[in-house]
């Protein structure tokens, strides 16, 4: 006989924890073939806002973290990633509808760009800052820092894990929080990550997932005066031109959409399309 | 004259060699513009200088044509060492005519010539001689090998620094290999046009450079042709905004370095006569005519009425009058529209409660002029302590801890500058890591240097000018191909550095017009 299984309640991820949409609205997650899924929350404004401001709270803690520790709970959720590769290769499979082998790939190199990500956490600012050699007695220094909250759209085509991680790993390598509209059509693996975001040592709040309509959502999101960047990354079917209109009113860092084959490629610039060059000049003593 | 009083002092005038109409600078050449010609007027005199020609929408268009033709024709395919042979060629031109340049600033522009003369005009040579080193390194940028210029940039500057502002926007955007047309601000355009009968001395190609005058309108329809790659602007947070609208959905790269209201922080160990002469070059330089000048001072509250009484009496000592007078610390508010914004805010200050001092001094005749002006009783609710108010104008706030300091400087949608006098290595750290402002000073204020990495944080800006960031600006990364491994990662770069989705929209008209 066969046992009963027992089905996943899907629900948003904010603040650490997993509440259901305020406008207690859901949408049918389908498969590729159709089928019922799940119903998956669908996110608000109202809940678009719980987000950033779970992320705002958020932000002293990560970003004050040392680099060494970012780098170590990064590396932590790779590791948790990969104990439930199973998990993910399944919601992929049957969400996505490829076989188990593209499925598998698909979860390895999410769980390697990750890594590799983790690793710039204690890096980016050796390899981008500088000493600067000014003409007169003093130290100056210029080095990146994270530019605070970033609302990033997340990709919208396939892979729905590598591109949640693609856009997600970079912006919080420097110590930004996140919020991230997730994956519409396919938004298991969001949720699955959150709950592994949960389980890791990242604290409450500094990846904040929202499932439900981008087309709904990202406008809240782009005109927030408390959102201090935007990566448009997966906005390339919505009318992303008026969100990055939206988005000079407060004059927000804005990162494009990107389609193709390589879109949201790893890369150290992905990092610092988040982050803000402080310069300081401290004056040296007359000996 | 009594015993101890200036003789004046006078800059001579003679050196300069103005010319009475001055046309627009465009492929190499100087034509009339189509627009009405404006007149430049000498602001502490209210005197004219010369006629300015405006440029229309047809000169605009055929500056950017220029542009593109020097572009493709001859500037892409220079060689780095040239492109730098050229701008260091520029360097030593502007530090032949430095004492020309300076007059003629100061006339145009009102500010002090021991200004011109010792910090602006030394800055644009310094400028220029800085990234013409850089044109034949580019791989070190930091945006990997092999990096590509953008094409043609769109420079729009202000008053405040009118010949600096041109070093900053153009000596970097030639040593990576850009061509561009400059929009000078309408009230200071004189040393600009000066500075392009440099580029004929220099024998720069032309076309390479193109400098057209104008009001608002002629930098905005310079920002909105579609023939420009690169928008790069100075001045006010709200144009800032418009441009910055004006360029979505187009593949221009923008940079902006717009408003400031900077926090300068005295701690109660802090050397306390330093920090009023700190305090003062934080506000008064330039007759606070600073993007990133100090204008909110968070004083320790133990010493405040210490500090106050210091910053009064030497206040009492700065000498406003003629900017040509060697003597004088204090020049001219630039033009009677700014004096009338910091006249407002000012009323407005005492208005909301503010206690008011200014400065004794006598207040020439003709001309824009405002006494140095000090506020205390300051909150942080009152306009004069959110708005920048752009003049030599300052507020005084208060606060008793570290944590206070930090939140008070930080309370602003700005984030330009901030300033930070204590004498505990230790303590100086700790708060400049926690403000929110891209140029932080410590024990010191208003120090720029071509090396300096410059910009904003939040709506201050985004894009930094000065040292290797600065030269970034103007680059982008060599195109990658099977960028999407991790192998591939080890050399990328930008995000979007392939056409993608975000080449679409706009920018289809933008390549057909540039060609």
């Amino acid at each position: 006989m066969n046992r009963l299984a027992i089905p996943k309640t899907y629900k948003l991820y904010i603040g650490g924890k997993f509440p259901r949409s305020e406008s207690g609205r859901v949408y049918e997650v389908l498969s590729h073939k159709g089928d019922f899924l799940a119903n998956a929350a669908k996110g608000s404004r109202k809940d678009a806002r719980d987000a950033v401001v779970a992320a705002r709270s958020a932000l002293p803690g990560w970003a004050g973290a040392t680099a060494y520790n970012r780098g170590q709970v990064l590396y932590r959720i790779a590791e948790l990633l990969e104990g439930r590769r199973v998990q993910f290769i399944d919601e992929i499979e049957s969400s996505e509808g490829v076989n188990a082998a593209a499925a598998s790939a698909q979860v390895d190199e999410a769980i390697d760009r990750w890594v590799w990500y983790a690793g710039w956490a204690d890096k980016y600012v050796q390899v981008t800052g500088n000493a600067n050699p000014v003409s007169g007695p003093f130290f100056n220094l210029s080095v990146p820092e994270p530019t605070g909250v970033v609302a990033i759209i997340a990709p919208q085509g396939r892979e729905s894990l590598l591109g949640l991680v693609s856009a997600i790993a970079p912006a919080l390598v420097a110590g930004n929080t996140v919020v991230v509209v997730a994956n519409e059509n396919a938004p298991l693996s969001a949720i699955s990550l959150g709950e592994v975001l949960a389980t890791s040592d990242v604290p409450g709040g500094v990846v904040n997932i929202v499932t439900g309509s981008p087309a709904e959502i990202a406008p809240w999101l782009a005109s927030h005066a408390d959102v201090n960047a935007l990566d448009l990354i997966g906005a390339g079917d919505l009318d992303w031109v008026e969100l990055q209109i939206s988005a000079a009113d407060t004059l927000k860092r804005v990162l494009l959409p990107e389609a193709g084959a390589d879109a949201a490629a790893p890369a150290l610039n992905r990092i610092l399309a988040f982050t803000e060059l402080k310069t300081v000049w401290h004056t040296k003593a007359v000996l | 004259m009594k015993f101890l009083d200036y003789a004046p002092a006078p800059e001579s005038q003679a050196l300069l060699n103005l010319k009475s109409d001055y046309g627009l600078f465009i492929n190499g050449e100087f034509t009339a513009g189509r627009g009405t010609p404006f007149q430049t007027i000498n602001p502490a005199t209210e005197q004219q200088i010369a006629m300015i020609a405006t440029a229309n929408e047809a000169d605009v268009d055929a500056a950017v044509s220029a542009a593109r033709r020097a572009y493709n024709g001859v500037w892409s395919r220079l060689s780095g060492s040239d492109r730098g042979k050229y701008l260091f060629r520029i360097a030593r031109l502007v530090q032949e005519r430095a004492r020309e340049l300076a007059v003629a600033e100061t006339l145009d522009n009102g500010k002090p010539i021991k200004e011109t003369r010792d910090v602006d005009i030394p800055l644009v040579a310094a400028w220029f001689f800085y990234y013409a080193g850089w044109a034949d390194k580019l791989d070190h940028a930091g945006v990997g090998p092999n990096p590509s210029s953008l094409g043609v940039a769109a420079q729009v500057i202000p008053w405040n620094f009118p010949l600096m502002m041109l070093a900053w926007k153009i000596a970097p955007a030639l040593a990576a290999g850009n061509t561009v047309v400059l929009k000078p601000a309408e009230t200071t355009s004189l040393t600009a046009l000066l500075f392009a009968e440099i580029l004929q001395q220099a024998d720069l190609p032309a076309g390479v450079v193109n400098i057209i005058t104008g009001d608002g309108s002629t930098g905005q329809a310079l920002v909105n042709h579609p023939g420009v790659n690169k928008v790069a602007f100075t001045g006010s947070t709200s144009v800032g905004r418009a441009i910055a609208r004006s360029v979505a959905g187009t593949d221009k790269k923008l940079s902006l370095e717009l408003g400031g209201k900077g926090a300068n922080i005295v701690f109660d160990d802090a050397p306390i006569d330093q920090a009023v002469e700190g305090i003062v070059r934080g506000i008064f330089f330039n007759q606070g005519h600073v993007c990133c000048a100090g204008s909110r001072l968070l004083v320790q509250e133990s010493i405040h009425d210490d500090v106050i009484d210091r910053l009064k009496r030497r206040m009492q000592t700065l000498r406003l009058g003629d900017p040509l007078d060697k003597n004088t610390d204090i020049g001219a508010i630039n033009s009677a529209e700014q004096l009338a914004r910091i006249r407002e805010l000012s009323d407005l200050g005492q208005q909301e409660g503010a206690e008011r001092w200014s400065a004794d001094c006598e207040i020439p005749e003709n001309g824009f002029w405002f006494a140095p002006t000090i506020f205390t009783n300051v909150s942080t609710s009152h306009r004069i302590a959110r708005d920048e108010i752009f003049g030599p104008v300052l507020s005084v706030l208060t606060f008793r801890t570290p944590a206070e300091a930090i939140a008070k400087a930080n309370n602003t949608p700005y984030g330009l500058s901030a300033g930070i006098w204590s004498d505990k290595g230790s303590r100086i750290l700790a708060i400049a890591d926690k403000l929110r402002a891209g140029v932080i000073w410590a024990n010191t204020f208003n120090q720029f240097d071509p090396s300096s990495p410059f910009g904003g944080y939040k709506e201050s800006g985004y894009g930094r000018e000065g040292g290797r960031h600065g030269l970034a600006a103007y680059l982008k990364p060599a195109v990658r191909s099977g960028s999407r491994s991790l192998a591939a990662a080890d050399h990328a770069t930008t995000p979007g550095s392939k056409k993608s989705a975000s080449a679409s929209k706009k920018s289809a008209s933008a390549e057909k017009a540039a060609k």
